[in-house]
């Protein structure tokens, strides 16, 4: 009863900034310009199924290179002893005490065609590479803004396990290996969906990081939703019919995950080989 | 060399963060023996054990297993399992899951794995528990589960790191002679660290008694309760009146303001020594009939018998006494040859 009632203030708010903006959505994906019923905008999304892909394949990327680094770090944090384990930590938070376009513009600089890097190859003659406005770029600044989404849910899991837990799994004979797979990696699966979710779902629906770094032959969804917005091509209806489809991607790999991220399937998987 | 030495310990040293907290530790293990290491928190009995499970690598000194060294053999190629403090099963998988663990290492068939965890599910009583989540246990059903998960696998010897400490009074007294059985039918060499000495006595064949990373004592649990090597084994090992004395000559001692007749020897002439008196041993006579008198200052009931402090002359006796005095009453105490203890006086 208690509980409920202390609950109302957060009920308002996400009524007013969740549930009505996702009606609003709605509404315009399914209504043409004078506020008439339609269909046309949804089937107009099929024209952009490459960009769609494009986004998702962009940010599966990005989420699988996050995940490979970010594990190890994870581990190599959450084990690290009291004053190591803070300053790793602060390291890893560190570049989010600074503004996101900032960070972005200092890859820019860094990549440019006469930027920091090639102009630094070329004092040995190697180079210039064309780094910037090409896909490695945009998934580099995707896994750079979001490695922290990934690593501090990993971090968070893997300081609970137990150490005694993998002393114990060697007690009974099990090499680092077999530890890892078998305590470590499913012990750390809630931190990997989480970190997947978290590093994902921001990467398949940025534009910024796609038009500062990725020129104009990199187009995400994102950009696309906001042009409708905010751009030459302005039609808000289509904005929101994107919108709510990539919504539904979203939704649809989050649910897919569930699926395949269950404990038991992870570890029968690894081990019956 | 000695027969069916399984661990030896030779003049092991272990530094932690530049302080010593093992010293010239030398211990050898028998075969089938059980074995308590004693002493208070901090006195580096656990670093002992974790040492023979190779979980801390000796600074200096070997480590021997069934006549060989082991120092650099990693914790899952020793023949040795553990059982953990605070249990450490896996919480990802039920009890039946946690017993298989070593097995499935081990490659033990699927149908062998079977039969060995109901047997193990038996002897720790334990059937029926197979699908519950490690989580969804009661302390003491933990326990059995680490116990039975550490037996599964047939080691020579059984590490246990204060096993029960987690339990409550009347558990932990089950459980001993629980351990105790176990050990004894399964006939293998059990290593267990606490800091109770009513456990150590009660389950072990030998007791070594350890202090700031020493060992002061090993022997039985007889030996140590009635011979300690000094006050601290003396008060460690269950509650003691200890006080200066001197050795007039040999079966005499001089203490309390009197000479007793006593059974210890080999001490010089006037040598100042310590002498132990457990509380159960100072007999209350009448005023009249005591060597000793003093006047009772508390009584408290602990159910088999009375805890009385005693002051004479300053000193504060302890004494456990099936018969209540009244607290103001001056009453005399007696102490018979064989229960006085001599110890060489320490210096500091």
């Amino acid at each position: 009863m208690k509980n409920k009632s202390s609950a109302f203030p957060y009920g308002v708010w996400m009524v007013i900034f969740i549930v009505l903006p996702l009606l609003l959505v709605g509404y315009f994906a399914f209504t043409t310009e004078d506020g008439a019923p339609t269909m046309e905008n949804i089937s107009k999304v099929g024209e952009f199924m490459p960009v769609l892909m494009r986004s998702v394949w962009y940010a599966v990327v990005a989420t699988v290179v996050c995940l490979v680094i970010a594990y190890p770090l994870g581990y190599l944090i959450s084990r690290g002893a009291g004053s190591r384990r803070r300053t790793l930590l602060m390291l890893v938070i560190l570049p989010m005490w600074m503004n996101f376009l900032l960070r972005t513009y200092a890859w820019m600089t860094l990549l440019e065609n006469n930027g920091l890097i090639n102009r630094f190859l070329g004092f040995f003659n190697v180079g210039p590479f064309e780094m910037i406005n090409t896909s490695g770029a945009v998934i580099l600044g995707m896994v750079y803004n979001y490695m922290p989404f990934m690593i501090l849910p990993l971090y968070a899991v893997m300081s609970k396990i137990d150490q005694t837990t993998l002393e114990a799994a060697q007690d009974l004979g099990s090499s680092f290996v077999s530890t890892f797979a078998r305590v470590i990696l499913p012990l750390s699966m809630p931190g990997v969906k989480t970190g997947i979710i978290m590093v994902f779902v921001p990467s398949v629906s940025t534009f910024i990081i796609s038009r500062m770094l990725g020129g104009g032959g990199n187009l995400l969804i994102g950009d696309l939703i906001e042009l409708q917005f905010l751009g030459n091509a302005y039609n808000p209806n289509l904005g929101a019919a994107i919108s709510l489809v990539l919504l539904v991607i979203v939704l649809l790999c989050m649910s897919l995950l569930n699926q395949f991220g269950g404990e038991e399937e992870m570890e029968g998987a690894l081990l019956d080989k | 060399m000695e027969e069916n030495i399984i661990v030896s310990l030779k003049n092991i040293a272990v530094d932690y963060d530049g302080e010593r907290v093992l010293n010239g530790i030398d211990l050898d293990i028998r075969d089938k023996e059980f074995v308590t290491f004693l002493g208070p928190s901090g006195c580096g009995k656990t670093t002992t054990l974790r040492i023979i499970g190779g979980f801390v690598e000796a600074g200096e000194g070997d480590v021997f297993f069934d006549g060989m060294r082991i120092n650099d053999l990693p914790p899952h190629k020793r023949k040795v399992n553990t059982v953990f403090q605070k249990y450490a099963l896996f919480p990802h998988l039920n009890v039946y899951e946690n017993i298989e663990f070593g097995l499935k290492i081990n490659k033990v068939p699927e149908p062998q794995r079977r039969e060995r965890i109901k047997d193990m599910l038996e002897l720790v009583n334990l059937m029926g528990f197979e699908t519950r989540g490690a989580n969804q246990l009661s302390g003491g059903q933990q326990q059995r589960v680490a116990i039975a998960r550490a037996l599964v696998n047939r080691p020579r010897v059984l590490l246990l790191d204060e096993p029960l400490g987690a339990l409550d009074l009347k558990l932990r007294k089950e459980m001993q002679v629980e351990l105790k059985r176990i050990q004894q039918s399964m006939e293998i060499t059990f290593i267990y660290v606490t800091h109770d000495q009513e456990e150590a006595l009660t389950m072990s064949d030998r007791v070594v008694v350890m202090k700031d990373g020493e060992i002061l004592q090993v022997g039985t649990p007889q030996d140590i309760y009635n011979e300690p090597v000094n006050a601290f084994v003396a008060d460690f090992i269950g509650e003691s009146n200890i006080l200066p004395g001197v050795m007039k000559k040999d079966f005499q001692a001089e203490f309390a303001g009197h000479v007793f007749e006593c059974v210890d020897k080999g001490f010089g002439e006037n040598e100042e020594v310590q002498v132990v008196v457990r509380p159960e041993d100072v007999k209350v006579v009448s005023y009249e009939d005591g060597p000793i008198d003093g006047i009772v200052e508390s009584v408290i009931f602990k159910g088999v018998h009375y805890e009385m402090t005693v002051d004479s002359h300053g000193f504060k006796w302890l004494i456990h006494s099936t018969k209540k005095e009244d607290v103001g009453k001056v009453i005399g105490m007696d102490i018979l040859p064989d229960d006085i203890h001599i110890m060489r006086a320490e210096e500091e």
